[in-house]
């Protein structure tokens, strides 16, 4: 994909109104639907788009790099005959890419015999294998009550100022592939890869992953896709596209474990919703297009494990949800499709909690298969039930206490504000280069749920009781 | 078959149009260009005809053909059905792996139902019968112990000529011979049927017999009635697939069809890959025997998506009308709507509410209403549950979709997401579900069980009911305000909702009750409450019964009796009994 002009195509001149990255072309034939073109203005520049819509000698095209600039006489329109392609290499890890695909490293275009429509094709369920290797991320949050799985597309759900990419930065940085308590971690050097896509994020931001991704010695190992906040927004729409063919390359054809960051799916929903209204499509909720979950799904569908190969790809896309609304579309829409997702609060995040995971609305739907006996260890499905349900209990006796004072509470009552507390400082806040093995997760969470008296435990078996609950002179 | 009807002049995504022929019908079956994609006419014109096309159609071209076929888009149906999984227009998935790998690109072509198998076909009819469409002409053996019955086709009737001997058949071998007037029509095991169009049977019968899926909730609390149709609807993460897995697993229906509408594809590999290996608890065979699986993934074409539904239900209404009863399960109803919409943007339709189209009411009444306990054409009785989940944007239950289908529906679940977070399951909220079907089931239960089933439910949701007012004034002045018989209530409702409501899809225990071990939990529970108010009036408080060992063993129960250990009831009710006089002896 680079500017450099493919021969070959009709070149028209036929362009009879331009409205945003929108434009129609007429007195063209023979157009495909999705076919990409070049566009070439007066001074001879090119940019690229594609074919939205096609009728007789009448085409829609979608300029990705918008329409400053181009006029009506003497923009010239070629259409290449094909839907958008890239080249996809393993050479292009360690490299830095734009939105479209194109290097901005200085480096040379990658070498390839590869190339890949960046639509990709829909995985056959029957082709796909269910995910079940846990990946441990060394954070308790995650790894204790919220597992990702090899194969599984879990978001972070975040809000403007919350550290979710430092959150992000730090599972890229500590994920490796987790192993049943008291099994030997050997040291077997899995093929591991990380595609990075930035979507109109700031270039501090795009830096900072740049930073932690050198830091940890894994630069060379991670390929970046950025299309930051002053580049062209129709661009993103391909961005998350380009990536992912990469790592589905990666995955699929070369056997690696491929880790997708996908960061701010917020923008490339409002690229999407932009393109729709010029175009003046009858809009659904918020002004967002009625395909806006089927255009999601065609991305985060992407990830998975299938049987012809021994790779995987996980997704972990970030949000930023306006005005911390889970319902807006764009969560919203994505919980339905994601499984699961990581939620992050801002009250815990003023209370000084790192990572302010908020653990009642965050859910991985893959972790029951991931966890427990042969994966973790056994307790913990259990385990996890308990303190989900007693940290759920605390918030009603917290409201309560803020009605009638922690004095008035019952005893059991306040052992699970003092639970609270504890479950919020001690098991949810961790230092950013923290890593903790699943291990000592349980074991802080079995100290905590000892706080409380056995009866109230009634979510994990007696026999769980007897073997992992400390009595209180030893919890003290 | 197919004659070129036209040419292409208009391309949007699934949506194309084309111009030719002004004899091309409605919903009419069409191929499209070369590589002869499947589509369906949803618009005419003039010469002028809109198509929907169930695959994708990037590079595809103005001026390209369009062949028609004169049929409607229709269904295979016939013994081979079961173990299969499809797309939404019935092309099977594992062939499409089979010769294109791992991704499903365009073009396939594949019999839904394999032609070459040969199935065990014994004849139940001899020659000079008189037969009508839905006449059982004889029985394939789908599997080794299901009975697949052949049927005459709803159109045919007349008088057999020739019948085979019992043996091995494929689907296109005849079967039988009938004359009909003069002319003489052979009968293969195979036939087709139009998705849109229901099969016809004799008349509707009223519904009285519950659905039993082995979940507390559903069959004691909200039960649906075989033949009766339900919705669940709830915010993602609130367990709609989880709870739809669990009927699909343990529901007393001989056949399900589950559509995976525009869900995820991980979803479907695990029905895949754990339904094999899953057995019926009630005949001990394996529970992919009696499945029929349809996935249309989100990422799959949409149109097919909108397809999807009603090729699921016509296979179901195929195997009702042998006598069976089949339950459908449609993971998500709101995918299938937003297809619809999806189209209808495409066809620049004037939009109704949140830019459906005005006729969604309208399609949704339609796939309801094919759900129903019917007398087939054959005399046998058979039914259709459906089971649809509606998946709410921002879990609001006043959208376009939840609230058309409410009004469809008899049987509501509502799932809230404050009880998933608090991690119990299935987070059917007990107060905003409803079901029309109690009264017409409790007779079943009274039969069953010879227990008073509808007297202990309406006690117990007026437990539940209660608990809600109080726990309103708790949340105002704390439980200690409360007299020692209400926090009775708090008590009693406690162990309803963790012993009872509460269930473990994941636990090998608790994943599913009889109806026999459900019914005694409730007794259990009520029995306890019934002691402990006596105790109470006598002056009791509420700390001594709230710390009985009992009331432990009564949380723990749903996973420490198994389904064959209902004596182990005998014992905690004893328990109850003991602890409880002894209590009272000491208020005495």
């Amino acid at each position: 994909m680079s500017d450099v002009t493919v021969g070959g195509g009709q070149e028209v001149l036929g362009v009879t109104r331009i409205d945003g990255p929108i434009m129609i072309v007429e007195g063209a034939a023979n157009i495909s639907y999705d076919e990409v073109v070049e566009i070439r203005d007066s001074k001879g520049r090119l940019r690229r788009g594609r074919v939205l819509e096609v009728g007789e000698e009448m085409a829609v095209v979608q300029i990705f790099s918008g329409s400053t600039g181009l006029s009506i006489d003497g923009t010239s329109v070629r259409f290449l005959g094909d839907t958008l392609h890239m080249p996809v290499s393993e050479e292009m890890l360690g490299r830095i890419f734009d939105g479209l695909g194109n290097p901005i490293d200085g480096g040379p275009e990658p070498l390839t015999d590869h190339y890949k429509d960046i639509n990709g094709l829909p995985i056959n369920p029957t082709a796909r294998v269910y995910p079940r290797d846990y990946i441990q991320t060394g954070i308790s949050s995650i790894d204790g009550l919220n597992t990702l799985l090899r194969g599984q597309k879990l978001p972070l759900f975040s809000g403007a100022g919350l550290p979710h990419d430092k959150l992000a930065a730090q599972i890229v940085r500590q994920a490796t592939l987790g192993k049943p308590v008291g099994t030997q971690t050997d040291a077997e050097a899995e093929e591991f890869a990380i595609v990075f896509a930035a979507m109109g994020v700031k270039n501090d931001v795009a830096d900072y992953f740049r930073r932690s991704f050198t830091e940890s010695g894994a630069l060379n190992r991670v390929a970046m896709f950025l299309n930051l906040a002053d580049d062209p927004p129709v661009e993103r729409i391909v961005t998350p596209r380009a990536a992912l063919t990469l790592a589905e390359h990666l995955a699929y054809d070369l056997d690696k474990h491929v880790l997708v960051v996908l960061t701010d799916m917020t923008n490339y929903g409002e690229s999407l919703r932009e393109i729709s209204n010029i175009r003046g499509e009858v809009p659904s909720r918020k002004g967002y297009p009625g395909y806006l979950y089927s255009d999601l799904s065609s991305l985060y569908e992407r990830t998975g494990r299938i049987r012809t190969s021994k790779g995987s790809i996980t997704q972990i896309p970030i949000l930023t949800m306006p005005n911390d609304d889970i319902t807006h579309p764009m969560p919203d829409l994505t919980g339905y499709i994601t499984e699961g997702q990581i939620v992050l609060g801002r009250e815990l995040f003023f209370a000084g909690i790192y990572p302010p995971v908020a653990v009642l609305p965050s859910l991985s739907r893959l972790m029951k298969d991931g966890i427990g006996k042969g994966h973790t260890r056994d307790d913990h499905p259990h385990w996890g039930a308990q303190l989900y349900a007693a940290y759920a209990r605390t918030q009603d006796v917290r409201a309560l206490a803020s009605v009638i004072g922690e004095e008035e509470l019952s005893e059991v009552d306040q052992k699970y504000l003092k639970f609270g507390r504890a479950f919020e400082r001690e098991f949810i806040n961790q230092g950013s280069d923290e890593n903790r093995s699943i291990e000592r997760t349980l074991e802080i969470g079995w100290k905590l749920l000892s706080i409380m008296p056995k009866n109230e435990l009634t979510r994990v078996t007696l026999d769980e009781i007897a073997q992992y609950y400390q009595e209180e002179d030893a919890a003290n | 078959m197919s004659d070129k009807i036209g040419t292409l002049t208009w391309i949007s995504g699934p949506v194309v149009r084309a111009r030719g022929s002004r004899k091309v019908g409605m919903l009419e079956l069409v191929e499209v260009g070369e590589e002869r994609l499947v589509g369906e006419v949803i618009g005419l014109k003039g010469d002028t005809f809109t198509v929907q096309v169930y695959e994708e159609t990037a590079g595809m071209q103005p001026g390209a053909p369009v062949y028609g076929t004169g049929l409607p888009l229709s269904v295979e149906l016939g013994p081979g059905l079961l173990q299969s999984i499809y797309d939404g227009v019935q092309r099977p998935l594992p062939l499409i792996e089979e010769s294109m790998g791992s991704f499903i690109s365009r073009g396939a072509h594949f019999d839904p139902i394999n032609r070459e198998k040969r199935w065990r076909y014994i004849p139940k009819v001899k020659v000079g019968d008189e037969v009508k469409g839905g006449t059982i002409l004889g029985i394939a053996m789908e599997t080794d112990t299901f009975e697949h019955k052949v049927m005459v086709h709803p159109d045919d009737s007349g008088t057999i000529t020739w019948v085979p001997k019992t043996g091995e058949y494929t689907v296109t071998d005849p079967i039988a011979k009938i004359k009909t007037g003069k002319e003489e029509k052979e009968l293969t095991m195979l036939q087709r049927w139009p998705v849109r169009q229901p099969r016809p049977f004799i008349q509707r019968l009223g519904v009285s017999i519950p659905l039993i899926t082995g979940q507390r909730i559903l069959d004691m609390f909200f039960p649906v009635a075989k033949g009766g149709a339900a919705g669940i609807p709830g915010p993602f993460g609130s367990g709609k697939t989880v709870t739809q897995h669990s009927i699909a697993k343990y529901a007393d229906a001989e056949v399900i069809v589950y559509i995976g509408c525009g869900e995820r594809g991980n979803e479907m590999t695990e029905v895949l890959q754990e339904f094999p290996h899953l057995v019926d608890p009630r005949n001990g065979r394996p529970l992919m025997e009696r499945t029929v699986l349809i996935a249309n993934t989100s990422n799959m074409p949409v149109a097919a998506r909108e397809a999807s539904i009603y090729t699921g239900i016509t296979i179901a209404e195929y195997y009702r009308d042998m006598g069976y009863s089949v339950a459908l399960m449609a993971d998500s109803t709101s995918r299938w709507a937003e297809a619809l919409r999806e189209v209808s943007g495409r066809l620049e339709e004037m939009p109704a509410e949140e830019g459906y189209p005005a006729y969604l009411a309208s399609r949704l009444a339609e796939f309801y209403e094919r759900a129903g306990y019917v007398e087939n054409l054959n005399e046998t009785k058979g039914s259709v549950t459906i089971v649809g989940a509606v998946s709410p944007p921002g879990g609001d239950f006043s959208e376009p979709v939840t609230q058309h289908t409410k009004r469809f529906i008899r049987c509501f679940w509502a799932l809230d997401n404050s009880l998933s977070s608090a991690r119990h399951f299935p987070a059917i909220n007990w107060l905003d579900s409803y079901s029309e079907y109690i009264d017409g089931v409790a007779d079943w239960w009274q039969e069953k069980v010879g227990k008073d089933w509808l007297g202990m439910r309406n006690q117990s949701m007026e437990l539940l009911s209660e608990e809600s007012r109080l726990s309103q004034i708790v949340k105002l002045v704390g439980p200690d305000a409360l007299p020692d018989a209400e926090r009775m209530i708090l008590e009693t409702s406690r162990l309803l909702r963790e012993g009872i409501l509460q269930q473990n899809a994941m636990d090998e225990v608790d994943a599913y009750s009889t109806v026999e071990k459900q019914i005694r939990m409730l007794e259990l529970v009520l029995h306890f409450h019934e002691l402990g108010m006596k105790i109470i009036k006598r002056g009791a408080v509420i700390s001594v019964i709230h710390d009985l060992p009992v009331v432990d063993t009564l949380i723990r129960m749903k996973n420490d009796v198994a389904n064959d250990e209902l004596n182990k009831f005998d014992d905690i009710e004893k328990q109850i009994d003991k602890q409880m006089s002894q209590l009272d002896a000491e208020y005495r």
